[in-house]
């Protein structure tokens, strides 16, 4: 039985690295390689040596696909394709393309220049791994080799997000990376085909959360932000530079204009304004109501918010910041939190899920005494708000998208251990199917149960249908025979007499002689003719010939009658019939003798042809 | 519903011949219906706009000279056509709304058609008619670029004619009495009562609300059977050719390709290789033209008309070429001094179609894809825009009057220069001999489209630019792909008319091309002989391969066939429920009952000394061999019993049942069963 394998190396009941290898139909493939923003140790990465202990990965793997920019998807992807070593396909949609080396020399320049760690990658090292990218189109059917082809779809969540549908011969796995199963003010809704994969591998952030409406988030997070500002408070929203950050910039810009307010809205570093141009040149990526209107009015055109100057942080009066990263585990984000974590008219907003370890992760727990590097500690007085705006399906849409793909299996990623029991009980007993939540480096095993693709030769094909009359039911099965052949590759089922040809065959016939005695009294050719008569009345829909030199032939039958030389009344039969006959059942069911029992003659017959 | 879309009805159509109809005569501008395992392809939904060159311009601002023409009056005086034909310059033209060529619409039921694929924009263009008032219920397929730019360019059109609305219709002239009278060209023009208007915005609406998204390499089921798939052709952006396909045939439709590195993603070749039938429309309209050399000529007439302190016209689509030309000119402009030379492109849909130009990333050539990863426009002409040396206006109305200096550039349609913003230009410049016309669009002759014009001052210079694929590169193209049959139009068949002596301007192919025109119907040569079924895993593993040859093995089958929406199965039968055994045997049977598997076929052959060997071992020895001609007679003595074993068949001549059965089992040992 085949089997697809799947095994997480990242995202395994965590989240944080998502790397998932999965075999399937002879091929392997990695989903995602992304970094853990809770460690600075090798934990940060995946870790590779699963896959080989040493040596490259380039024989290993048939190739590597991305779902997204963000960096628990794709921050470990120089680390593993310049420093571990692979050369093969690297899958990933233009804006992710695009946006992806652009936040990875981001990070490298925080891990590498600030904190001084050396042994990562380089600069050269992201720009060689790019240049093994090769960019995905949504829809396209993009052909691997010659057996595996994947295709991308619309995923929501951020620029560029996809889902993945992988395949290989008639099995299949889905994979979701992150999405968003609600359409927002910047991205259109995660959507995908019913292509029933054998597994659909899902994130599961927000298992067990079915959020309020969008609106209520919202109107709550524009009143926070509004309160603050009104009291002369500073609001701080860490954010990546890219996804939720344009989201809350459309929020606030659409406020602002409303409420004529004046209080300045800064977004931070040069990071930003190119991020815009992204969002304007890659415009066919967002929703709908942008792409329509975007020649009358760019979204991505803010006239409300600047960029951001060190300098401004201590500045009088109200303003909002938005700064990067998004969980204050380091850079410009986490210097504007430690100066404004004292006073309490100043709030930070957390949009988004914070992984253990980072400071966003631990405030939000609660923790108001940080310790900070060199045994500094920090109180924390501002206020502190989390509102879930990250771009993630909730319990309500991933049973949504089951609903969509309709897959044989389910396997979650990228959720909490806890969360995923629950979501994978509901999953299981709404859908009946059986659902996977492998930690990280186990390896889930699907049997799967394909249906073997064969050419059959068009010329039996329509002898079968025509069998089944000029408008066949389709409720209605017809049975057929042929003969498989099997040369190489190729599979073709074809009638026995074009096998033969087709192979060069000779047939060979076997016949069978018989003689049966029986008590008739009339003339040989009366017998016969009965016989005939007979036949013809029983074998309805056959062709029963009796031919003028005293045979009757039904198929491969031939039957000839002769008188016994010692007595006219005993018949002697003599049938002659091929292996292949069809009608030897129907051929003795009607023979008139059979009526009179107990003759040994008949018996012989009757036993003798079955 | 059609046939197709209902499913199981396709099974009984397997004997349906694979049709090709023709609806346009128009070979760049192609509309071809394809019938296809029982599903109906509309392939492309062009336009034949030649028609408007009859027609009078339709000025947007009042024009004392187009309104002082004579009428026309046949030459004896009989017939008076002066209100509906106009006289200019020799020739006649309609005074009317102008009117379009539309695709037959008799030789096939509209209605019947399940899909339309449209290969790209400039090729969709007829599509309200087709797919409005016609009872068409299918789909539309097109990828975003031309969806979106088509829909521009409709939009554009539909914009030049309500703008300046002409309620005056012209029917006399179409009388077939009066036409044969008239001079030509119109006196020529075939199907004149077919012409029809213009379409409205809300036919538009409604049509294009009929479009379903895809990207290239995209593989769309069309019920099951067929399998179409849009291919990058090089031409424009989104442009593609399409593959429709079985599991065993392939038709490849290649409309509009270039090879050019001009803005779209490179033409993909390879996925047109093994293509049972390729139907081959687009090719370019000026085989003797190089588009670059063409591109030198536009630059240097531009910059001397400039220099003079004249003004340059350029006749243009609105999308397409012109993001080339402005390319061009970008890199052009400094180095002759064209710095302060205002450059305008007036169109209502200019704005719109600039920055679509910019957001289609995925469909652009690599080194433009590049710059958006910087991220930068990909075309320069934003740039242009930016530093004010290119403004663009929706018409000449408005802030253009007041805003517009001279010596200047402008880019503005139609290429026909009968409707659009052009028209007033031509009334402004045409008298001066300091300014010059440029031609860019191969689509129009630009002699007749500067004929209601006549007599003029300005400076006409011709420089088609048509980036398709020229015969040199199709036969090259068709050597690489090798399909084995090629479907065009007939014009591809014979060198052009006034060039009948280049042999060179035509496809010479082996097999020949099939040629189509107008309202032909073609029989496309299928050999289909193979069909693709799905064995279900459970009858799968309960087959017993035995191998036959090295390499080949061999299973016989014994299955119930499915066929549901065009697919077949195959799955195991069903065990029969025991019969009793008691005595059935006089029941009538009016039907053969369908579970029984038949004997397979043998083939080999029987070997004499090792059957005799395998007799023994059963216990018959006593057994008499005769040798005859084609083989051995053997007479099992004991038994009264005659085996005659040949090279192609034995024959058991044998009273006793069980004696039978024996020796036909130790027969078949010996032989191969089919």
């Amino acid at each position: 039985m085949p089997e697809i394998k799947v095994t997480p190396l990242g995202a395994g009941q965590d989240v944080g690295r998502s790397c998932i290898l999965v075999s399937i139909g002879g091929k392997n493939i990695m989903l995602d390689c992304g970094m853990h923003m809770g460690y600075n140790d090798d934990r940060r990465f995946p870790d590779f040596s699963y896959i080989t202990q040493n040596g490259r990965l380039t024989d290993f793997l048939d190739c590597v696909i991305i779902s997204h920019f963000h960096l628990d998807h794709c921050g470990a992807l120089p680390y593993m394709s310049e420093m571990v070593g692979y050369d093969g396909p690297i899958y990933m949609t233009h804006p992710t393309k695009a946006i992806c080396p652009i936040l990875l020399e981001d990070f490298r320049k925080i891990t590498v220049d600030k904190k001084g760690e050396t042994n990562f990658f380089t600069s050269q090292m992201i720009k060689d791994c790019m240049k093994k990218v090769i960019p995905l189109n949504l829809h396209q059917t993009v052909q691997v080799d010659d057996e595996l082809e994947i295709k991308a779809y619309y995923a929501g969540h951020v620029l560029g997000a996809a889902m993945v549908h992988i395949k290989v011969g008639s099995e299949s796995v889905v994979y979701t990376g992150d999405y968003n199963m609600t359409p927002d003010r910047h991205l259109g809704a995660a959507w995908i085909d019913k292509c029933r994969p054998d597994i659909l591998i899902s994130e599961s952030t927000y298992a067990t959360t079915i959020r309020d409406s969008k609106r209520c988030r919202e109107r709550d997070f524009l009143k926070k932000v509004h309160e603050s500002i009104e009291r002369g408070g500073k609001v701080l929203i860490p954010v990546f530079a890219l996804g939720r950050a344009q989201e809350l910039c459309i929020l606030l810009e659409t406020f602002w204009e409303r409420m004529n307010l004046k209080a300045p809205i800064y977004f931070s570093t040069g990071l930003t304004e190119k991020a815009n141009h992204y969002y304007k040149l890659f415009i066919t990526w967002t929703n709908q109501k942008i792409r329509k209107t975007f020649v009358q009015r760019n979204m991505f055109e803010f006239k409300h918010i600047k960029a951001f100057d060190r300098s401004y942080a201590d500045n009088p009066g109200p303003m909002v910041v938005f700064a990067t990263p998004g969980m204050l585990h380091a850079g410009q984000s986490l210097q504007i939190f430690k100066k404004w974590a004292g006073n309490e008219k100043n709030m930070v907003i957390m949009p988004g899920y914070c992984v253990q370890g980072t400071i966003g992760h631990k405030i939000l727990n609660g923790q108001r005494k940080l310790e900070m590097e060199g045994r500094a500690t920090l109180d924390v007085k501002l206020q502190v708000e989390y509102m879930s705006f990250s771009a993630h399906a909730d319990a309500k849409g991933i049973m949504q998208l089951i609903r969509m793909a309709e897959p044989r299996n389910m396997l979650l990623v990228h959720g909490e251990a806890v969360k995923m029991e629950f979501l994978k009980g509901k999953i299981e007993q709404e859908f009946s199917i059986d659902c996977y939540m492998p930690a990280n480096g186990e390896t889930t095993t699907v049997t799967t149960n394909p249906s073997v693709p064969v050419d059959i030769s068009l010329n039996l094909l329509k002898r079968e249908m025509a069998l089944g009359g000029p408008l066949p039911d389709p409720k209605k099965p017809r049975t057929m025979h042929g003969t498989l052949i099997m040369k190489e590759n190729s599979l073709k089922l074809v009638s026995s007499e074009q096998a033969l040809k087709e192979l060069g065959l000779n047939e060979h016939q076997l016949r069978f002689t018989c003689h049966v005695q029986l008590q008739d009294p009339h003339s040989d050719a009366d017998t016969l003719h009965r016989i005939y008569t007979h036949l013809k009345s029983v074998l309805k829909g056959y062709t029963i010939q009796h031919l003028p030199d005293g045979t009757v032939i039904v198929e491969s039958i031939v039957i000839k009658v002769s008188s016994s030389t010692e007595d006219s009344n005993t018949k002697v039969l003599l049938l002659s019939w091929s292996y292949q006959v069809k009608t030897w059942t129907l051929f003795l069911e009607g023979l008139p003798m059979q009526s009179k029992p107990g003759s040994s003659a008949n018996h012989l017959v009757i036993e003798s042809l079955f | 519903i059609s046939p197709a879309s209902a499913g199981l009805m396709a099974s009984p159509n397997l004997n349906l011949n694979d049709l090709h109809y023709c609806l346009s005569g128009h070979p760049t501008l192609p509309c071809n219906v394809l019938k296809f395992k029982s599903t109906t392809i509309m392939l492309d939904c062009g336009l034949d706009t030649t028609s408007v060159l009859n027609f009078l311009p339709l000025p947007l601002v009042h024009s004392p000279r187009l309104s002082k023409l004579p009428g026309w009056v046949s030459k004896d005086g009989t017939i008076n056509l002066g209100k509906e034909l106009k006289e200019c310059a020799g020739r006649v033209f309609v005074d009317a709304q102008p009117e379009f060529c539309l695709p037959e619409r008799e030789l096939l039921d509209l209605s019947t058609i399940d899909v339309i694929l449209i290969s790209n924009y400039h090729c969709m263009m007829a599509l309200p008619y087709i797919t409005e008032h016609t009872g068409f219920t299918g789909t539309v397929y097109a990828t975003e670029p031309t969806l979106q730019i088509g829909r521009l360019l409709m939009e554009e059109l539909v914009n030049f004619m309500e703008r300046v609305p002409k309620a005056q219709s012209a029917t006399s002239w179409k009388n077939k009495e009066i036409q044969r009278m008239l001079p030509g060209p119109l006196k020529d023009a075939v199907d004149v009562w077919m012409w029809k208007r213009c379409y409205s915005m809300q036919e538009v609406n409604s049509a294009l609300s009929k479009v379903q998204l895809v990207g290239y390499s995209q593989k769309v089921e069309l019920f099951g059977a067929v399998q179409v798939s849009p291919l990058s052709s090089g031409y424009s952006l989104g442009s593609s050719n399409w593959i429709i396909q079985s599991h065993h045939e392939k038709v490849s439709y290649v409309s509009g390709s270039s090879l050019l590195t001009t803005h779209p993603q490179p033409m993909d070749q390879s996925s047109l290789k093994n293509s049972d039938v390729l139907i081959l429309t687009g090719l370019t309209q000026m085989p003797t033209a190089n588009p670059d050399g063409m591109l030198g000529e536009f630059c240097s007439n531009l910059a001397m008309t400039i220099r003079a302190g004249g003004n340059v016209l350029v006749p243009c689509y609105s999308s397409g070429v012109i993001y080339d030309l402005l390319e061009c000119l970008y890199q052009f402009i400094e180095s002759a001094n064209l710095g302060t030379t205002p450059f305008y492109f007036i169109s209502p849909i200019a704005n719109s179609s600039l920055e679509f130009s910019q957001i289609f990333a995925e469909w652009l050539c690599h080194n433009k894809q590049t710059k958006v990863y910087l991220p930068e426009p990909p075309f320069p002409h934003a740039e242009l825009i930016q530093t004010n040396k290119l403004k663009h206006y929706p018409s000449i109305h408005g802030d253009f009057s007041s805003e517009f200096r001279q010596p200047c550039v402008v880019f503005t349609g139609h290429p026909s220069l009968r409707f659009g913003d052009v028209v007033h230009f031509m009334e402004l410049w045409g008298k001066s001999s300091l300014n010059t016309i440029i031609f860019t669009e191969p689509d129009f002759s630009y002699l007749d489209a500067l004929a209601p014009y006549q007599p003029l001052a300005m400076k006409c210079v011709y420089c088609p630019i048509d980036t398709r694929l020229n015969f040199h590169q199709v036969s090259k193209l068709l050597k690489e792909v090798q399909p084995l049959h090629v479907v065009c139009p007939e014009q591809y068949t014979q060198p052009p008319l006034t060039q009948s002596h280049r042999s060179d301007l035509m496809l010479e192919l082996q097999p020949p091309p099939m040629p189509y025109r107008r309202c032909s119907v073609l029989n496309l040569p299928f050999r289909r002989r193979y069909e693709r079924i799905y064995i279900l895993p459970e009858l799968a593993n309960s087959l017993v391969p035995s191998e036959i040859k090295p390499g080949v093995s061999v299973a016989t089958v014994s299955a119930l066939l499915h066929s549901k929406d065009n697919k077949h199965t195959l799955q195991s039968v069903p065990k029969p429920p025991p019969m009793p055994p008691s005595k059935k045997r006089k029941r009538v049977i009016e039907e053969p009952p369908v579970a029984l598997a038949p004997k397979p076929m043998l083939s080999g052959a029987v070997a004499l000394e090792a059957f005799l060997a395998t007799l023994q071992k059963h216990g018959i020895t006593e057994v008499k061999v005769e040798e005859t001609a084609d083989g051995h007679i053997l007479h099992l003595q004991a038994e009264d019993t005659l085996i005659q074993l040949e090279e192609d068949g034995t024959h058991i001549v044998c009273d006793s049942e069980p004696l039978r059965t024996t020796l036909r089992d130790l027969v078949l040992r010996f032989l191969q069963k089919l």
